[in-house]
């Protein structure tokens, strides 16, 4: 037999490795790291929940459940679309129960993506789109957001990024790793945009619970004329704590999902039945829990955003997700190597900017996923650690 | 400034030791008007105090808690008041509510020993004026006290970093 490094699909070898697997090995080697690098509440998921799960292995509720997921989990998840976000999806032939959200992300590109299609990708962003874009033989086209429009797309922008090839807009707000937001208005400027086109939407709403100052998530399927071209994917883990239950979902047009549940179908099958017990308790019963962890973690973002600012680094004010987005180019460092040394010398973890797209030179990507204690003692740490380098 | 209020206390219900400085950062409001919201706050009685919750049987084994339900014939004019105030005036009794159901006050009193304990329901509780019963429960062990779960955390098990 020939190398077997030979036989694998040289598609999947050109995918670059994540940007930051050189900070498991430095912080590997250090004890008592405060990590502000986790993208994952703290909170354990809500006992009510957990309990759910538990009780439905008691009862022997272990086999496979259809491939869409547990109709009353769909019908759940339809009446908290329409109370939350007055968007009606027909729980049979609109939603599909998936594998956490990735696997609703990944299900919809592969179901709409062509090879050549082009997909707009708006940087800074979770790493996941442009991988599997390229796996499903289309072009990623990346759109660079500025700090100076709060990290939203703009109708300008996107407008020059379209061509003839345009397949799909991935848009992921509130964005992972800038915490920022698109309002309505900034949504109706990009939905006019696309009207006259055919360009799918794949709208990331993994955050959306996760919105702060009372305004709530407007979702981009909610104006006029996108919702028959949106594809929502959104999930259970950071909404509810539940990132180890692998609970996602996608909503959209029937053709789509019944596409979507083909692929599930053959790769997956369902998604986990335990989870989706879980998860008909959390969407059913779980408001107060959304309540109590968005109060804690608003105070976080206050304190943690006060923070950066007092020690003079210009802090983007983010208004959704658990993330925020400093600005360390006054330092001098690059992103890297501020991330790097901070980490050496002070035994902190933060997230490159560049870990999310080239434009995010110039900025650390902080969560505030951790206790006040922490994020204080951090806090300090990164302010000595500034200081230092005057 | 209403919701700010709330913010404050529900912050300080949690962990009432932050300093004015953080609570700033945390409310978005500056340190001079914190301290004066606290004051205000405590004129009011609105906040009452600041006890440290204290797992107590880490450091010493001669603590005793006992909850004590009372059945009380309340008095024409002052209702449950005046034998409320009391039991509230007792030195061992560290919290008294008036409750709905099966009985009529509840006690939590502290002690040395079980017979202690025992000893001031039998000759200061039970003899007083109106009460017509007592029930004594001991408390055995603490799982949970003012919203603290009093076993040692679990330490984070979550990686490093995470994109």
């Amino acid at each position: 037999m020939r190398d077997i490094n030979e036989l694998i699909n040289p598609e999947v070898k050109a995918l670059k490795p994540s940007g930051i697997r050189k900070y498991f090995d430095i912080a590997a080697t250090m004890d008592h790291v405060i990590t502000l690098g986790v993208g994952e509440p703290d909170f354990k998921t809500p006992w009510h929940i957990r309990e759910a799960g538990i009780k439905s292995l008691e009862k022997g509720y272990t086999r496979y459940t259809a491939n869409r997921g547990m109709i009353e989990l769909r019908s759940a998840i339809s009446k908290f679309m329409q109370d939350r976000y007055t968007l009606s999806y027909d729980a049979d032939s609109e939603i599909l129960v998936t594998v956490g959200g990735s696997e609703a992300i990944d299900g919809a590109i592969r179901t709409l993506v062509q090879n050549g299609d082009e997909v707009l990708i708006i940087e800074p962003c979770f790493v996941c789109y442009t991988p599997i874009v390229k796996l499903a033989g289309g072009v990623p086209v990346i759109i660079e957001t500025k700090a100076e429009n709060n990290f939203r797309l703009t109708a300008d922008e996107l407008r020059s990024a379209i061509t003839d090839k345009t397949k799909l807009l991935i848009l992921a707000y509130p964005n992972n790793p800038t915490g920022a937001v698109m309002r309505r208005g900034d949504l109706e400027a990009i939905a006019e945009v696309l009207r006259d086109t055919d360009i799918l939407v794949l709208s990331d709403e993994i955050y959306a619970e996760l919105t702060f100052g009372g305004e709530r998530h407007v979702s981009i399927a909610e104006i006029d004329g996108m919702k028959e071209r949106t594809i929502i994917a959104s999930g259970f883990s950071k909404t509810y704590s539940m990132t180890g239950w692998r609970m996602g979902f996608a909503c959209g047009p029937a053709p789509v999902i019944a596409q979507m549940t083909k692929i599930h179908q053959f790769a997956i099958m369902s998604a986990p039945t335990t989870s989706q017990f879980a998860a008909i308790e959390a969407i059913v019963n779980g408001e107060d829990d959304i309540s109590d962890m968005r109060f804690d973690y608003d105070i976080r973002r206050t304190f943690i955003v006060n923070g950066f600012r007092k020690m003079g680094l210009d802090c983007f004010e983010p208004e959704g997700a658990f993330y925020c987005f400093p600005c360390i180019k006054s330092t001098g460092l690059t992103s890297e190597e501020f991330c790097e040394r901070l980490l050496r010398e002070k035994h902190v973890a933060v997230i490159p900017g560049t870990a999310f797209g080239s434009c995010g030179e110039g900025f650390i990507r902080a969560s505030y996923c951790n206790s006040m204690k922490n994020l204080k003692r951090a806090l300090e740490l990164i302010k000595e650690f500034i200081d230092g380098l005057k | 400034m209403f919701d700010i209020e709330n913010k404050l206390l529900k912050i300080l219900s949690e962990n009432a030791r932050y300093s004015c400085e953080d609570l700033s950062d945390m409310l978005n409001i500056s340190s001079v008007e914190v301290a004066e919201l606290i004051e205000k706050l405590e004129k009011e009685h609105v906040i009452c105090g600041y006890p440290a919750i204290i797992d107590w049987d880490k450091v010493s084994h001669d603590r005793v808690t006992a909850l004590i339900e009372l059945k009380v014939t309340p008095q024409k004019s002052a209702g449950f008041e005046e034998i409320a105030e009391s039991i509230t005036n007792c030195r061992e009794v560290e919290t008294v509510y008036l409750m709905s159901g099966g009985y009529d006050l509840c006690a939590i009193v502290k002690g040395h020993t079980f017979k202690e304990v025992a000893m001031f329901v039998a000759k200061r509780l039970a003899p007083m004026d109106g009460v017509i019963s007592t029930a004594t429960h001991f408390v055995l062990r603490k799982y949970k006290e003012v919203g603290t779960v009093l076993e040692n955390k679990r330490a984070d098990d979550r990686g490093m970093f995470q994109l």
